[in-house]
């Protein structure tokens, strides 16, 4: 057992904050967080940045554009890029579902044509899995690609798609054969969003902003090879994109609930509404504290179930954990930190502490229990997967 | 970064298991809890010739056997020996401890003052004094140790919710003392040491709620089904999984932290006290729930983790008493410097 850097590791991390604080602006750690919306240009630019510094697919085979490093190094990147608030790459969906589901089962040639593009932040991939019908229930999908000639003609309706309404490509599960069992008949189609028939519908979420999308596909013709696996066997390939999720997520969950905690304590040493500083209050100390604590039980489990990975190939039980303790944590924290605020909780834009932040913040974070599996789902997973409690269903 | 432990670590483990296993099934640990003397102390040669009383043994060491000792809710003087008066002690009574001859623990509260080698004064909430050789007894004066074997007079038992770990008072009367040579800022990594070795046997006892809760649920029938097929049920018992996993993650951690003396080794022990203790009460609490009427008998077992679980969450401080300290490392740094 061993938490220190190994001498790699403390030299990728002593660099990477290096050429962070030289490519942010200099006053960048005295700025307020930024409110969360998404900045298209400013993203895309920074992805850029990252990707020709070597600071994008640190995992990934180098073949494809990857650095070839194990998984803690790219902990480290996420580490060091919370601590220091730094933007996040453009393409969260393409480097975390779409890019390794395309390293699993992908071609050379469809390697070669999707991978460095993504990467680099020129093309940005949204997924199409949930439907108006089938939000959990994934192999219910409803929207069909029949064969005719060398394209899939796809028509239905996709829902909850993040990004979509940037996105380049879409990982898109189809039901190729309405006669086979439930699972059997789907297949796992990359899509060209810019193909006629596409349409993408912003939906507002509760915060006013549009992150999800409806996606609409009408007669949407598809080149017949535009597929990973064969038919059929969408199931399989999409569970590699979930499983994918699921097993890298820890570190990004660690390193968004660290921006938070840290950002939390930032705002508990402003004087208050009273005048009086939150971070004197003991039952705030308190809160604040076992928010502290909630983060180290995030990070440590997350390195657990990484080693279990790097010892057996598969992560640890620990691991399924990881999403339903965050989702729940960061709401309580949003919710602290509003209270934090008084009336003044109420202002959303201009004189609103942080422009807002806080408000964004905790209205967005109502969506973590739902979104990637509720945590209804996960706690049946964990009880009948883990556990072994006989099904619920 | 690499979050196992070693080889000999696991053996140690898997060794532990088998042994409490076979040598105390938990109806012999009821019978031992509700005897007068509350465990037996033949037990002491045998964890001696296990090598689990030496002194050379590390905080990783004493994590692995904590955890497991929760988990078979062992009664001996364990904790007390090893993690209590453990740095406390001198060469003779360290041999004496490692060849099962003798057991100590750390009598801390309450005013007691030395004249020369004899001590007089109270100490009260003492864990494990009716089942210990020594007692150790920081003073202003320096440490010293008492040989309860030859001043029996001085324990009084009290009696304590946990039967498998009861508090006693110590009541010195001008009573001979042995001078140690140990410093008083040896108190500190005794309380490093007693929060980890506290997290890990929590993390132990919160894992038997949860195979108890697995179990009963996996088989008690009502309205024609399993009761785990009911979500109501089944996510209580996920809910215990996680806390045993979120607790579990942060005892190794603290235990690794003190094993190296690390920066962090002092808000490690808080977080991992904190959380993993009160995981461990929110366990069984559960885990009774979850067994319904049963669950709330004497009759079944789950009150003794229970009330094991409850001891040390009150050991050396609630929660927020933890939650304190981390609370200064986290808000009163200087600015922008956050112990992240």
């Amino acid at each position: 057992m061993d938490f220190r850097d190994t001498p790699e590791e403390a030299s990728f991390r002593t660099e990477l904050r290096e050429w962070l604080r030289s490519n942010l602006p200099d006053d960048w750690t005295e700025r307020p967080p930024t409110v969360g919306r998404f900045d298209i240009d400013l993203s895309r630019a920074w992805s850029r940045k990252l990707y020709d510094a070597g600071y994008v697919g640190i995992t990934w085979p180098k073949e494809y554009g990857g650095g070839g490093l194990p998984h803690t190094f790219q902990g480290i990147y996420l580490e060091e890029t919370a601590r220091i608030g730094a933007p996040d790459h453009i393409g969260g969906i393409g480097l975390g579902m779409a890019g390794p589901t395309i390293v699993a089962w992908g071609s050379d040639e469809q390697k070669k044509r999707y991978l460095a593009k993504l990467l680099s932040g020129e093309e940005v991939w949204c997924q199409g899995f949930s439907e108006p019908g089938s939000g959990s229930d994934l192999a219910g999908a409803k929207t069909r690609a029949e064969l005719d000639g060398d394209e899939w003609v796809v028509n239905g309706q996709k829902v909850w798609s993040s990004w979509a309404h940037i996105a380049d490509w879409c990982i898109l599960v189809v039901r190729t054969d309405p006669e086979a069992s439930k699972h059997a008949g789907l297949s796992y189609l990359l899509v060209d969003m810019h193909s006629p028939g596409v349409e993408v519908r912003p939906l507002k979420q509760i915060t006013g902003d549009p992150e999800f999308n409806e996606i609409f596909f009408t007669d949407v013709r598809v080149p017949r090879d535009s597929m990973l696996g064969q038919p059929g066997e969408g199931w399989n390939v999409a569970m590699t994109t979930l499983l994918h999720e699921r097993g890298t997520l820890g570190f990004a969950l660690t390193a968004m609930l660290e921006r938070a905690v840290l950002n939390l304590v930032r705002l508990a040493r402003l004087p208050g509404p009273d005048g009086a500083r939150p971070a004197d209050d003991p039952v705030v100390r308190d809160r604040i504290a076992q928010q502290w604590i909630d983060l180290q039980a995030l990070r440590f489990t997350n390195y657990r179930s990484l080693t279990a990975l790097e010892k057996t190939g598969v992560p640890g039980p620990e691991g399924s954990v990881a999403k339903l303790h965050w989702s729940e944590t960061n709401q309580r924290l949003t919710t602290l930190a509003l209270s934090l605020e008084g009336l003044a909780a109420q202002l959303d834009g201009e004189g609103a502490i942080w422009d807002g932040y806080w408000q964004y913040q905790q209205l967005r974070s109502r969506g973590n229990t739902i979104e990637a599996g509720t945590s209804e789902i996960l706690r049946n997973i964990i009880a009948e997967r883990v556990v072994g409690l006989p099904r619920s269903r | 970064m690499d979050f196992a432990f070693s080889e000999e670590q696991e053996a140690l483990r898997a060794s532990a298991r088998d042994y409490l296993a076979d040598r105390f099934p938990l109806d012999r640990v009821v019978q031992l809890a509700d005897s007068d003397a509350g465990w037996d102390p033949e037990t002491w040669r045998e964890l001696a010739d296990m090598g689990w009383l030496d002194p050379e043994l590390g905080a990783l060491e004493h994590a692995v056997l904590a955890e497991e000792t929760g988990f078979g809710l062992l009664p001996a003087p364990l904790f007390s020996t090893l993690a209590l008066a453990g740095p406390l002690l001198d060469d003779e009574l360290r041999s004496g401890v490692a060849a099962g001859e003798r057991s100590a623990t750390l009598a801390s509260a309450g005013d007691v003052t030395a004249s020369g080698d004899r001590l007089s004064g109270t100490r009260r909430l003492v864990p494990d004094l009716t089942s210990v050789t020594d007692v150790v007894v920081p003073t202003a004066d320096g440490v010293f140790a008492v040989d309860l074997t030859a001043h029996p007079d001085v324990v009084v038992a009290r009696s304590t919710m946990d039967r498998t770990r009861r508090l006693g008072e110590l009541r010195l009367d001008n009573t001979p003392a042995r001078r140690l040579d140990a410093s008083l800022d040896t108190l500190t990594h005794v309380r490093r040491r007693s929060l980890a070795w506290a997290s890990c046997e929590a993390v132990g006892v919160a894992q038997r709620a949860l195979d108890l809760a697995a179990d009963y649920t996996k088989t008690r029938q009502q309205f024609g089904r399993v009761i785990g097929t009911y979500q109501g049920v089944s996510h209580r018992v996920s809910n215990i999984f996680v806390s045993v996993q979120l607790g579990r993650s942060l005892a190794y951690w603290a235990s690794w932290a003190v094993s190296e003396a690390d920066a962090q080794q002092d808000i490690a022990v808080a977080a991992a006290k904190s959380a993993a203790t009160e995981g461990a009460v929110f366990s069984c609490e559960n885990a009774i729930q979850a067994h319904g009427g049963i669950g709330f008998t004497w009759e079944h077992v789950l009150h003794r983790f229970y009330k094991r679980a409850q001891w040390l969450e009150a050991f050396e401080g609630f929660g927020r008493v933890h939650r304190a300290r981390i609370a200064a490392a986290v808000l009163d740094g200087a600015d922008g410097e956050v112990a992240a």
